[in-house]
């Protein structure tokens, strides 16, 4: 978000998300929406986070459980297949690791300063079933 | 639609009938409110007009006045013209939404019968709640009898939702002495008073689903400085919309109001400043004084809130000594009016004696007499050229006399 002066942030204390009216906002794709400079979309919450979730598109199986449980919208999904992670609005909290149902998970929580590359390379193994005594 | 209500060209109202008939010609859509004495007509006689079809809206009874105002802060962001009405503990009660209101821009009106805070428990006027909600950003419009109070929330209206205020408006009257007792008043008739009040126009409708907006972001240390600071001019830039819609008034009832009222001021020599019904009074001790020479004149703010510093320290340059009443117990300090005043009257090239009188705490009656009383002290520090008493002294309070800040120069 810029940093404009006093006499440029809006009236109230309230934001206006859009720059103009939105028609349909249900079916436009958040890239395509007309976001304004001061809404919560600009600003990033990244700094908030502690660890992070690291996405592995060959073991997901597109069931958008953590789409719909991502209490903040920072699952990126389009026409339901799975694009990754909104890392400027996810806090971290590691509810779509949890949910995820997938063997080995496709979403997993790493330190904040991992890179990705080398989690994915060291991605952990499909866990054989236990078998029942 | 709703039903005419004849009024007759004088009425007799007390204070709470004269709001809620104002409210009522107003249209208000939504009254949110939790009744408390003295405020309680107000709300009662608007919940009348809308049963017997007299007014077209909704009235939300709510389980405080902290709901009460959260309703009004709702509604108002919603898109209507939205009104509340309390005093005292109620009031106490609803100052962290105020905060919310005047921070959203909100421009509810509420309607405050001025009365003490406990404890001790008290159900009568003083002006503690009014000094307490001085820095909630809101306008604050002062009266001082019946009329004033009539007249003043129909104005509320106009200034508090002009395209260039947007802020919520106190209306504030004496609680009992102007809410509960009567006097004439001469009203507009509805159509008259709805044509010159308007039709509400929202802003940032949460209604508005084409445009969505949100209301109670949080912003941190980037963001909050620039918010208020822009409030804070909002609030400054109203005295224009406020003087407009004042002469606007005038040229239709012919009742004149200002920023700062001044009686008898023309040759005053000295000055009291006050707030509410005590202006009524010390004009009559005024023109009895004015029979043994002593001119004495009465300065007060019309608008409290923004405060007309400059109008101030200009109304009371030619006065040699000034007498600044508060009603309200000041809790280790000298009253907030002797120091907004005394800070106005800095920037004159005069330097008139001042002092402050703490008085009618509670519902105390102040007479007269006492007010005769207070204007023959000040009068002596005119013609000592000094004070003769101590800075702050509390005048009708029973016991050895009570005062604080006895200066050597007194002496």
């Amino acid at each position: 978000m810029a940093n404009v002066g006093w006499d440029e942030v809006n009236d109230a204390a309230l934001l206006n998300p859009f720059e103009n009216s939105m028609q349909d906002l249900v079916n436009t794709a958040q890239s395509d929406r007309d976001y304004s400079l001061f809404s919560s979309f600009s600003a990033s919450t990244a700094s908030w986070r502690v660890v992070k979730p690291i996405y592995n598109s060959d073991v997901c199986i597109h069931c958008q459980n953590c789409w719909v449980y991502c209490p903040d919208s920072a699952i990126l999904s389009e026409e339901k297949k799975m694009q990754g992670i909104d890392y400027d609005h996810c806090k971290g909290c590691g509810i779509c690791a949890d949910v995820c149902p997938t063997n080995p998970k496709s979403l997993i929580m790493y330190e904040e300063a991992t890179v990705e590359d080398s989690a994915l390379a060291s991605w952990p193994e499909k866990k054989k079933k236990e078998k029942k005594a | 639609m709703s039903k005419e209500y004849v009024l007759k060209e004088v009425e007799f109202w007390d204070g709470a009938m004269a709001s809620s008939q104002a409210l009522r010609q107003a249209e208000v859509d939504i009254m949110a409110a939790y009744p408390i004495t003295p405020s309680t007509p107000i709300i009662q006689n608007y919940a009348d007009y809308l049963s017997n079809g007299y007014v077209d809206g909704e009235y939300i009874r709510t389980e405080s006045e902290h709901a009460a105002m959260s309703a009004c802060v709702a509604a108002s962001a919603a898109g209507a013209r939205v009104t509340t009405a309390t005093s005292s503990q109620g009031f106490a009660l609803m100052i962290e939404v105020l905060y919310q209101a005047s921070g959203m821009r909100l421009p509810v009106v509420l309607n405050v019968a001025n009365r003490a805070l406990a404890a001790p428990l008290n159900v009568n006027g003083d002006h503690s709640d009014l000094y307490l909600g001085r820095d909630a950003g809101w306008i604050n419009l002062c009266t001082f009898n019946q009329q004033e109070v009539y007249d003043m929330t129909l104005m509320s209206f106009k200034i508090g939702e002009h395209k260039n205020v947007r802020l919520p408006v106190m209306v504030h009257q004496d609680g009992f002495i102007c809410s509960h007792t009567a006097q004439n008043v001469a009203p507009l008739q509805d159509d008259v008073a709805r044509k010159f009040v308007g039709d509400f126009e929202a802003v940032d409708s949460l209604l508005d689903f084409a445009r969505p907006v949100t209301y109670g972001a949080q912003t941190e240390e980037d963001w909050h400085f620039e918010h208020k600071a822009k409030q804070h001019k909002a609030i400054m830039d109203s005295i224009n919309v406020i003087e407009d819609t004042f002469e606007e008034f005038e040229k239709l009832t012919g009742r004149k109001y200002n920023a700062v009222e001044s009686y008898m001021m023309e040759d005053a020599e000295i000055a009291i400043v006050a707030l509410g019904t005590t202006i009524e009074s010390s004009i009559e001790a005024a023109r009895q004084l004015r029979e043994e020479g002593i001119k004495v004149g009465i300065v007060a703010p019309r608008v409290f809130r923004p405060f007309p510093y400059d109008k101030i320290a200009d109304a009371l340059k030619n006065v040699k000594a000034i007498g600044i009443l508060d009603r309200s117990s000041p809790g280790g300090a000298l009253g907030m009016l002797f120091n907004e005043v005394t800070a106005a009257i800095y920037t004159n090239d005069t330097k008139p004696v001042i002092n402050n009188y703490i008085y009618g705490l509670g519902g105390r009656d102040t007479t007269i007499a006492d007010l005769k009383q207070i204007a023959k002290e000040i009068q002596a520090n005119a013609d000592a050229g000094k004070l003769t008493t101590p800075v702050q002294q509390f005048s009708g309070l029973r016991g050895p006399k009570l005062s604080f800040f006895d200066m050597e120069s007194s002496k």
